[in-house]
């Protein structure tokens, strides 16, 4: 390999009491890329990235990020670190207390050394980015799903991260605000030029983001590919997947 | 094989122990920038300022009823005149400090536990973490600060309601002599006396707070969880009040 992954997972364990949920898992991911993690339900994708971003120490295993193992940081060197990730979360988790304004000035006000001024004006690209100028003095109860889904994004990319982490960012929306929200997550990624990781259980969606899509089963990444060849793999998991059956070897 | 202590004093422990370690926690980001002014503000008004009608009006019936109590115990032994010693002392060392302690457990201490374990459920807290802000630091701090610091000046507050309660009484529907009645108020009471009530309610807030966002923001699964953890913040912090109230007289007497 010529150049070394911007991220890199080897051998990465994470069990909650009984139930293993990652199992030896590798996976690499170049710098500027767009991965997409597939997976049904429960299968610890959520898990996964919460590992990437370091909210969730592994059992086992190393996470390396710009070639820094982030399971060896100390808490304040990690709350650092963070800065250069940007994450949205499945529901928005946007602050309930705290306009739209609010929640997407919140990361440059704590961490970032832009005068107010200079705050207003970022706060208004990222909003103008997806799309949500005027929405800026209502709170969250007052947006739909995929007006909050947007929001996330503004304020995940207010400290110009050079990850993205998008949970689950389409699901419970409908399709046509699914095709928005995809766009989105294309348009910020050229607009930032960032790696971006998401997680779906949406194949359109992940086809249409996606510069690979990695598949995750039982613990492991059981299929890698671009969008094109992935649709190709015989893997009857993979098939059954693509094709929402609910008999298969996913469901026996 | 590991042996295993009995199920109650393991939870004894566990529950001393994360007690410890989260007000641990607390303590050594205090001093760490940037301080948030206005959060702590706004908890001083949440817990002090809106707790007030609440506080006060349990004070008034507490005195009003002790006054009550007292007389007509006192009358039969012709000891009706300590009445208003009896009323003031017991009010400020005792009553007002923890019967305005278990209200504000009723009323911030659940607050607390169901805003930090909504927060946890719907993943603001990650959020919070992802955005290279540590949750302790700002959720915990002003909270617990807000209450060690509000709950000793609103059972300032109570002392003189519960006593003008007991005046009220005893005065005005026992007949007692004003005069006299003021005087013995004051008689026997110490500035020690005042004090060990505010540093119990100082040790009342610390706990309450602590307990509360503890509860919070250990909570595991959805909506039942965090009706779990508002039941168990006031449960705990009540209980805790009352058993550090035995030690803490028994240390300030």
């Amino acid at each position: 390999m010529a150049e070394r992954p911007k991220i890199l997972l080897r051998g990465v364990c994470k069990s909650f009491g009984e139930k293993v949920v990652l199992d030896h898992l590798d996976l690499d991911i170049a710098e500027g890329e767009s991965m997409v993690i597939v997976g049904g339900s429960g299968t610890g994708k959520s898990v996964l990235l919460k590992h990437i971003i370091g909210l969730l120490r592994p059992d086992a295993g190393t996470i390396e990020v710009d070639g820094v193992d982030i399971s060896t940081l100390g808490y304040r060197e990690i709350t650092t670190f963070r800065r250069r990730f940007g994450m949205s979360f499945q529901e928005g988790a946007l602050f309930d207390s705290m306009t739209v304004w609010e929640n997407v000035a919140f990361p440059l006000k704590r961490a970032s050394p832009k005068t107010a001024p200079e705050i207003a004006e970022r706060v208004a690209e990222c909003l103008h980015l997806v799309r949500l100028q005027g929405a800026e003095r209502k709170y969250p109860s007052e947006l739909s799903g995929g007006m909050r889904r947007r929001v996330g994004f503004a304020r995940a990319i207010a400290l110009e991260p050079d990850i993205l982490l998008f949970d689950e960012p389409d699901t419970g929306l409908d399709p046509v605000i699914k095709a928005l929200i995809d766009e989105l997550i294309v348009d910020m990624r050229k607009s930032l030029g960032s790696t971006t990781v998401t997680i779906t259980h949406d194949m359109r969606s992940a086809f249409r983001i996606a510069d690979r899509v990695g598949m995750l089963f039982q613990g492991k990444i059981i299929a890698l590919a671009a969008p094109a060849e992935f649709e190709r793999i015989a893997d009857p998991r993979v098939q059954q997947f693509l094709q929402g059956r609910a008999t298969g070897p996913l469901t026996d | 094989m590991k042996r295993r202590l009995p199920g109650l004093a393991e939870r004894f422990l566990r529950e001393m122990g994360r007690f410890g370690l989260t007000l641990w926690r607390v303590l050594v980001w205090t001093p760490r920038a940037p301080y948030d002014w206005r959060q702590l503000l706004h908890q001083i008004v949440v817990v002090g300022i809106n707790s007030m009608p609440v506080v006060l009006l349990t004070a008034m019936f507490t005195g009003m009823v002790l006054a009550l109590q007292t007389f007509n115990v006192l009358v039969r032994v012709n000891a009706e005149s300590f009445v208003a010693s009896l009323v003031s002392l017991s009010m400020v060392r005792e009553l007002a400090p923890v019967i305005g302690s278990l209200m504000i457990a009723g009323r911030c201490g659940s607050a607390m536990g169901a805003e930090l374990g909504t927060m946890r459920v719907t993943e603001q807290i990650d959020a919070l973490e992802v955005l290279a802000t540590d949750p302790i630091h700002y959720l915990m701090v002003p909270r617990v600060w807000a209450t060690t610091i509000t709950l000793p000046l609103l059972i300032v507050m109570a002392d003189v309601i519960g006593i003008a309660g007991g005046y009220l009484i005893a005065v005005v529907l026992m007949g007692a002599n004003p005069v006299t009645y003021m005087h013995r108020t004051y008689q026997y009471m110490d500035l020690r006396d005042l004090f060990s009530g505010l540093i119990k309610a100082a040790v009342f807030g610390l706990l309450i707070a602590t307990i509360g966002c503890q509860k919070g923001f250990y909570t595991t699964g959805g909506a039942e969880g965090v009706g779990q953890a508002t039941t168990r913040a006031v449960v705990l912090a009540s209980i805790s009040i009352l058993i550090a109230d035995f030690f803490l007289t028994k240390v300030l007497f």
